[in-house]
């Protein structure tokens, strides 16, 4: 019986010809990630282990992204144990305030994840590296823990549902829009256990940018992963990014998938999933009138370039409506620099809206920018569940840099088409 | 392992990690901590009326969202014995592995069972007993090798241990 993308890739690492769906294996990891939140954790976990140190300085990532710059002492004193513990074991890859970014942006950019890799993250939004060709998925601290100490890591092998993505988007749907679109369609647990794998003609439109956003949101549909198929995009970012090898695998002809769908990228609109699952999508048509009170552009989802440009593009010349409290997050200090070199930051700032050092903070109502009671935002991150954002009684909708842009002029729910 | 005895707190479908441990508090890992916030976004009653050994029970998906670990952490620290659900979650259903949080799958149970009955979870078996109504379910047993970490309670003794 054939073989799934990831099954190939498991089965690599497990060093066996060939594994199937429901097997338990033992697979060895390219990198192990953490971030200021779930590190503490892991590190506490670790030092009750009988091991000595960690298995490998340059395989694991500590990415201190989600309350930084610290926002209060106990943040603070967690940021603090990381610190010490990346100095003691001489981790390479620690990523303080100055080198810091959104860890799903970061890696990637700094090419520490490439095609062919395991990567393990105590983080579940993990998945994003399965952009690149990568088998990547989120655990919790403890398998952090196992996993600096062992370089190893338990899985299930997993069956797999296939996306075959035709057609060429419209000129305003992005990565987001597709991903919503299909969280939409099967749910918030219509992936559950599965790997989600994308495949099909309609991928050469996509950006590199736009298949991180997707791959980034297979956990919202419960996915244990998501994965694309290596072509000359995804080469051509890693020759850039990266000087690590990278090993291709495609799915045999034969491979088996528990369903298959297949979705006509040029029939799609601006998507918002609605208060309180990533599963309640309308299209941009459906929204009816919702008036809001932030919006938020930015985090793991839609932090890059590509979603910097879009929205500069659309909010240039003109200014933020009243009321409305607009917050632009660069992912990576690469990121920020570059929107500034190409006046993308001139342009948010000049629309009325700030901009800030990269941080996960609002994403999960951490800081800079927690809502208060009966208030709404229009995010492009990644959840809107209760109060996921600030207080139980707010509501986030999920959207496009595209839609969150547009919206921050209208001060409502609006499509780019509704200002440009 | 000991079997789980205790009234239950039913909750629904897709029970996210956001509302088990809200982000705001998750500058803290201490288990007695993160305990007097569980749940509090979805069930402010819970940590006032929860009792050591008490059982939670949810539908489809429970623990989605987040990985973080805090999640299983907050519930166990708050006495809750055991989680069943109809699914759950990977990564919550790794997390609850790896800390020693005794959950099970089982969607007859999930449905039939009410909040406030007194219910009975014996893991050897996987069998599941309502003594309110007299209803028993079968749930699902682990496979061995998560049995395994169970019985060292939890994946650091396992590692330690191998």
């Amino acid at each position: 019986m054939g073989m799934t993308m990831t099954q190939k890739i498991l089965a690599a690492h497990a060093g066996l010809p060939s594994v199937s769906a429901g097997q338990l294996i033992e697979a060895d990891l390219d990198l192990v990630l953490g971030n200021d939140i779930t590190s503490p954790v892991a590190i506490h976990e670790i030092e009750k282990m009988k091991v000595d140190g960690v298995f490998h300085k340059d395989k694991i990532a500590l990415v201190m992204d989600h309350f930084v710059p610290n926002k209060d002492i106990k943040s603070a004193q967690h940021c603090k144990c990381v610190r010490e513990f990346a100095c003691k074991h001489e981790i390479s890859n620690y990523f303080d305030v100055g080198e810091m970014g959104i860890e799903h942006a970061l890696l990637p950019e700094k090419g520490l994840t490439v095609a062919g890799d395991v990567i393990i993250g105590a983080d579940s939004h993990t998945c994003t590296y399965g952009a690149l060709g990568a088998f990547s998925t989120g655990v919790g601290s403890t398998d952090m823990a196992a996993g600096m100490a062992t370089g190893k890591a338990w899985f299930k092998v997993p069956s797999a549902i296939k996306f075959n993505l035709v057609g060429k988007p419209a000129k305003w749907v992005s990565g987001k829009d597709v991903i919503l679109h299909i969280i939409g369609m099967i749910g918030v647990d219509g992936a559950l256990y599965k790997s989600m794998e994308f495949v099909g003609d309609g991928i050469q439109y996509l950006s590199m940018d736009d298949r991180l956003t997707i791959a980034n949101m297979a956990i919202e549909a419960g996915g244990k992963n998501g994965i694309f198929p290596v072509d000359d995009v995804t080469r051509a970012y890693m020759k850039e990014h990266s000087t690590r090898e990278f090993v291709e695998y495609t799915a045999d002809e034969d491979a088996v998938y528990d369903e298959e769908y297949t979705i006509d990228l040029s029939t799609l609109r601006p998507t918002v999933a609605f208060p309180h699952l990533p599963e309640n999508t309308r299209t941009i048509d459906e929204v009816g009138d919702v008036k809001i009170d932030q919006v938020v552009i930015g985090s793991c989802t839609n932090g890059r370039m590509d979603d910097l440009r879009i929205s500069a593009s659309i909010m240039k010349g003109k200014k933020v409506a009243k009321g409305v409290r607009v917050i632009v997050i660069p992912a990576t200090q690469k990121i920020y620099l570059d929107a500034m070199e190409e006046g993308l930051i001139r342009t948010f700032i000049e629309a009325g809206a700030i901009v800030s050092t990269p941080t996960c903070g609002p994403c999960l109502g951490g800081y800079m920018g927690v809502m208060a009671e009966g208030e709404r935002c229009v995010s492009t991150t990644n959840r809107n569940f209760v109060g996921r954002m600030g207080h139980v009684e707010s509501e986030v909708y999920l959207a496009s840099p595209a839609v969150a842009a547009a919206s921050a002029i209208t001060g409502k729910i609006s499509g780019p088409e509704e200002v440009m | 392992m000991k079997a789980a005895h205790g009234r239950v707190f039913k909750y629904g479908d897709n029970v996210d990690t956001d509302v088990i441990i809200p982000a705001r508090y998750l500058n803290s890992s201490d288990p007695k901590e993160l305990a007097t916030h569980c749940m509090e976004d979805i069930d402010k009653d819970f940590v006032k009326n929860v009792t050591e050994g008490d059982i939670m029970v949810a539908n489809k998906n429970f623990g989605c969202g987040s990985s973080r670990e805090h999640a299983p952490i907050s519930i166990k620290a708050s006495g809750i014995s055991c989680v069943i659900a109809e699914t759950f979650a990977r990564i919550f259903y790794r997390n609850a592995i790896n800390i020693g949080l005794p959950i099970i799958e089982c969607p007859e149970a999930a449905v039939a069972i009410n909040a406030g009955d007194e219910v009975e979870v014996d893991f050897d078996s996987g069998i599941i007993t309502d003594i309110t109504t007299g209803q028993k379910f079968q749930g699902q047993a682990f496979p061995p090798f998560m049995q395994k970490i169970i019985d060292c309670e939890g994946l650091v003794n396992y590692i330690n241990q191998k």
